[in-house]
């Protein structure tokens, strides 16, 4: 039902644990619909010096978790928030089509974290 | 160790099924003696059916293809043709899916239906039962056992009820037949499903058993086999080997069921003391038994089925994610299971295959998988937390 990349990651999630001093936190998705994701980003000079992750939910939403952290490490703000939940599947190597919606959410993990953090940097200025 | 979705046929059964696939190919219907020998084979197999059961007239069991197509029978058949006494169906809120979807069809052709609530080990609330049955109800409907949870219902006391108030009684016994004596006569029972590989015979094979004198109709219309109940040419190879699996557990059924209680206790045993925050779904004692149903909070259960998959272990889950509708399982939420705690449920089905050896594989590869898959879920408290 999976792709080997989906597997590999699921097997061995990059990027996993908390950020306890992290810039930015963004959680997406209810356990009571089976998914729940918290994306920790810690941002140095504009860019997402560390991006870290913990995930409730099935194979597929461990490894788009695995996944975000992989492509938005590294990156801009900006660049960043252009990931999509479309990029996210196509480094996976494709998701099962019920998987698209429930589960591919770590997109919008990022992308909530970056917000907190961009909310929180606003207040202190 | 996942049997509750599909059992090996028998060698036995294979055998006895072979010469009818290309040997004994006649039609019962036909005259000649290649549909008379056919005939005769059908009708052995469903003597075979009769004494599993404990009922007394080879009539009163009807061939089908399957569990889900008796139950149809059952529940859309008496209610039509007993349109003139009443329009209400009582069944329960964890019954098959067989069951409850066709009583949803039914109330949007203008019946009504009580889905009567269970406790938190499954077990069917008597009170309510009763107080739910009006004298518009025509057809009572409760599962010997519940497939998912293991729960066996009190079946001879519900059939009480039902009678007591002018009700006829179904009982869909799909996932207990061939695992727990069963006495249609005894117990009280009007009509009973059962399907064929639930007990090591082949897919495509199940009965009915309709009570004489129950009042009930048609759903599919032809040249009147079963005598007008279930039109269609007969499945002959697969009801020669449902004949067949009915005989093997007639004189198997006991001992195994001693043997399967042993094997599944000590995996309850097993995994409920080497994980922390694990429970038992269902029934303590009056359980199926092959089942083991249990859960692990704050992980979810497709994670936890390709876990157990990589290092060669079976299973099913109650998880939304693991289902076709994306909801969690319907029984695990009537026994009063958050949702989140539906998600993490894993059910182990044992099988004639499954010993102590597999079990205590399982019982040795599990808790570490839980702890891996806690570390990574945000749910899981400090102390659990390795």
């Amino acid at each position: 039902m999976y792709s080997e990349k989906v597997m590999e990651h699921f097997r061995n999630p990059h990027n996993m644990g908390e950020i306890p001093d992290a810039d930015g936190v963004g959680t997406v998705g209810n356990p009571v619909c089976g998914d729940l994701m918290t994306i920790y980003i810690k941002v140095k000079d504009d860019k997402l010096e560390d991006v870290k992750f913990k995930t409730f939910g099935c194979g597929a939403a461990i490894a788009t978790s695995s996944m975000i952290t992989d492509l938005a490490k590294g990156k801009t703000l900006d660049e960043a928030m252009k990931i999509s939940r479309g990029d996210v599947a196509e480094n996976l190597g494709g998701l099962p089509p019920v998987k698209m919606h429930c589960s591919n959410l770590a997109a919008d993990g990022l992308h909530a974290a970056i917000q907190d953090y961009l909310k929180k940097k606003g207040a202190s200025k | 160790m996942d049997h509750t979705a599909g059992k090996p046929v028998d060698a036995r059964v294979l055998e006895a099924m072979m010469p009818f696939f290309d040997r004994q190919y006649g039609n019962p219907s036909s005259l000649h003696s290649w549909g008379n020998a056919v005939r005769k084979a059908m009708e052995e197999a469903r003597t075979k059916v009769i004494f599993l059961i404990g009922a007394k007239r080879s009539e009163e069991v009807f061939f089908t293809s399957g569990g889900t197509e008796s139950n149809n029978i059952a529940i859309k058949g008496v209610a039509y043709r007993n349109k003139d006494r009443g329009n209400h169906i009582v069944t329960t809120a964890i019954e098959h899916m067989s069951v409850i979807n066709p009583c949803k069809a039914l109330m949007k052709e203008g019946f009504t239906a009580t889905f009567v609530p269970v406790d938190k080990y499954g077990t069917v609330d008597n009170n309510a039962l009763e107080n739910a049955i009006t004298d518009k109800t025509v057809l009572v409907s409760v599962m010997y056992a519940n497939g998912e949870i293991g729960t066996i219902q009190p079946i001879k006391e519900i059939g009480e009820i039902a009678h007591r108030k002018g009700a006829l009684f179904h009982v869909d016994a799909v996932a207990a037949c061939g695992q727990v004596p069963i006495d249609v006569e005894k117990e009280g029972v009007d009509l009973m499903s059962i399907s064929s590989n639930d007990m090591y015979g082949p897919r495509g094979a199940g009965a009915l058993y309709v009570k004489t004198g129950t009042r009930i109709q048609p759903i599919i219309q032809g040249g009147g086999q079963e005598r007008g109940l279930r039109s269609g040419t007969e499945n002959i190879p697969a009801l020669v080997g449902f004949g067949k699996a009915a005989e093997i557990v007639s004189v198997e059924m006991q001992a195994e069921a001693e043997r399967l209680i042993r094997v599944r206790d000590r995996l309850i045993k097993g995994l409920l003391d080497a994980v922390p925050s694990s429970f038992l779904n269902g029934h303590p004692t009056q359980r199926l038994p092959n089942n083991a149903s249990v859960r692990f909070s704050f992980i979810e259960g497709e994670s936890l089925i390709l876990s157990l998959d990589m290092l060669g272990i079976a299973c099913s889950s109650g998880s939304a994610c693991t289902s076709k509708t994306l909801e969690p399982s319907h029984v695990l939420l009537a026994i009063g299971l958050k949702h989140e705690e539906a998600h993490g449920s894993l059910l182990f089905t044992l099988g004639k295959q499954n010993n102590e050896e597999d079990v205590d594989y399982v019982v040795k590869a599990l808790p570490d998988i839980v702890k891996r898959l806690r570390s990574i879920s945000p749910l899981t408290p400090k102390e659990l937390r390795s």
